[in-house]
């Protein structure tokens, strides 16, 4: 799924993909903290954002 | 490839006269140049309706899903490869099938042939490896090689992965080609460049949705966009919604297309719909090892774990 999203367009880095069990809570933590910093550094997207309000 | 005809007719008048089956799929020319339709005949006087030409490029594979008849069906190397899907998917049993194989040598492109000529093309022949279109005032000679279907031209697959007998000599498999040389292209190119290729590849889609009834693995009793409850997909021509909706039906089709190519073949607007298809067929392969439909013997790729499966996308 990573690999057409990102061959069609979305950057690397946008995407990501973690398996964490309810019991990792510091991997939980440290997950997203990776996950927002990389987001971040990639600014704000225009891709799959909907402009138009129809359908 | 004109040849097979008679030995096609013979076969099925054959079986239906014997009752083995109660029915047989083919094709007999259509209405117009370049689109011969799918025949289904229950009597063996039909069977003098049945062709074979450069034509014959939709996938039959598509009409046995969960039929309860013995049927027989012509079968060419990638429709015999989703039949062999469609009989790991249970939607038809092996012995319900009697399966006609055709040792095929490519397709011709309907979209490439009429770009090539503005006048309406009223009449194509076809013999050995030259095809002569014809209409009001003009005639044509053209190469069967200049025009096949793209994805006919790469094929590595053109002899039936199964059958119960045979039209002819099996052909030659094709070595040296590259199905994915396009996809390849594709993967070399920046975020930014691959976003503006897919938009303008899908730009004039007008959500027809000819691709997906085309297709032999699109059996669902509701697709996804017909859905409403949820609704999975905006319905509309919103660039966003187009694109989810091509995305979404390339990776219903993952490690399960054969790349027949019906659902270019279909699209009204030309679109290159196989450049999402494709790409997972060339992950498949690579990740997995898996090419869809040669074996009944094997579990798809996204059917089945193994310890060695990569999976260094997850985190």
């Amino acid at each position: 799924m990573k690999n057409l999203l990102e061959h069609t367009g979305i950057e690397p880095g946008r995407l990501h993909f973690s398996w964490i069990s309810s019991a990792e809570s510091t991997k939980f933590v440290d997950v997203v903290k990776k996950i927002t910093e990389e987001v971040k550094a990639l600014a704000e997207t225009k891709k799959y954002v909907k402009t138009s309000t129809q359908g | 490839m004109t040849a097979y005809t008679d030995k096609i007719r013979q076969i099925a008048s054959k079986l239906l006269t014997e009752g083995k089956v109660d029915m047989v799929i083919g094709f007999r020319k259509g209405s117009i140049p370049m689109m011969n339709q799918p025949l289904f005949i229950k009597t063996p006087g039909e069977a003098q309706e049945l062709i074979w030409d450069s034509h014959c490029a939709l996938n039959l594979a598509n009409y046995v899903t969960n039929r309860k008849e013995k049927i027989g069906i012509v079968a060419k190397g990638c429709d015999s490869r989703n039949l062999v899907t469609h009989i790991i998917e249970n939607k038809i049993t092996r012995e319900q099938l009697h399966i006609i194989g055709v040792p095929c040598t490519g397709m011709v492109d309907r979209h490439k042939v009429s770009a090539m000529i503005e006048a309406e093309i009223t009449a194509i022949e076809e013999s050995g490896d030259s095809i002569k279109i014809s209409g009001n005032g003009f005639s044509k000679e053209l190469k069967k090689t200049e025009v096949l279907q793209e994805n006919c031209a790469g094929c590595t697959h053109r002899n039936p992965v199964i059958y119960d007998e045979l039209v002819g000599e099996l052909v030659p498999e094709q070595s040296g080609v590259d199905p994915y040389a396009s996809v390849r292209e594709v993967e070399s190119m920046s975020p930014e460049e691959k976003w503006n290729y897919f938009e303008d590849l899908i730009s004039n889609c007008i959500r027809c949705y000819a691709c997906r009834n085309a297709c032999p693995l699109c059996y669902c009793p509701t697709c996804f966009v017909d859905e409403s409850r949820p609704q999975w997909v905006g319905k509309s021509q919103d660039p966003t919604d187009v694109r989810t909706f091509h995305l979404l039906r390339a990776y219903h089709c993952a490690g399960r297309c054969s790349d027949c190519g019906a659902c270019e073949r279909a699209c009204p607007m030309g679109i290159k719909v196989r450049e999402f298809t494709k790409k997972l067929n060339k992950d498949c392969l690579e990740l997995y090892g898996w090419e869809a439909g040669l074996t009944v013997d094997a579990r798809p790729a996204l059917d089945t774990f193994k310890a060695d499966d990569p999976q260094d996308f997850i985190k």
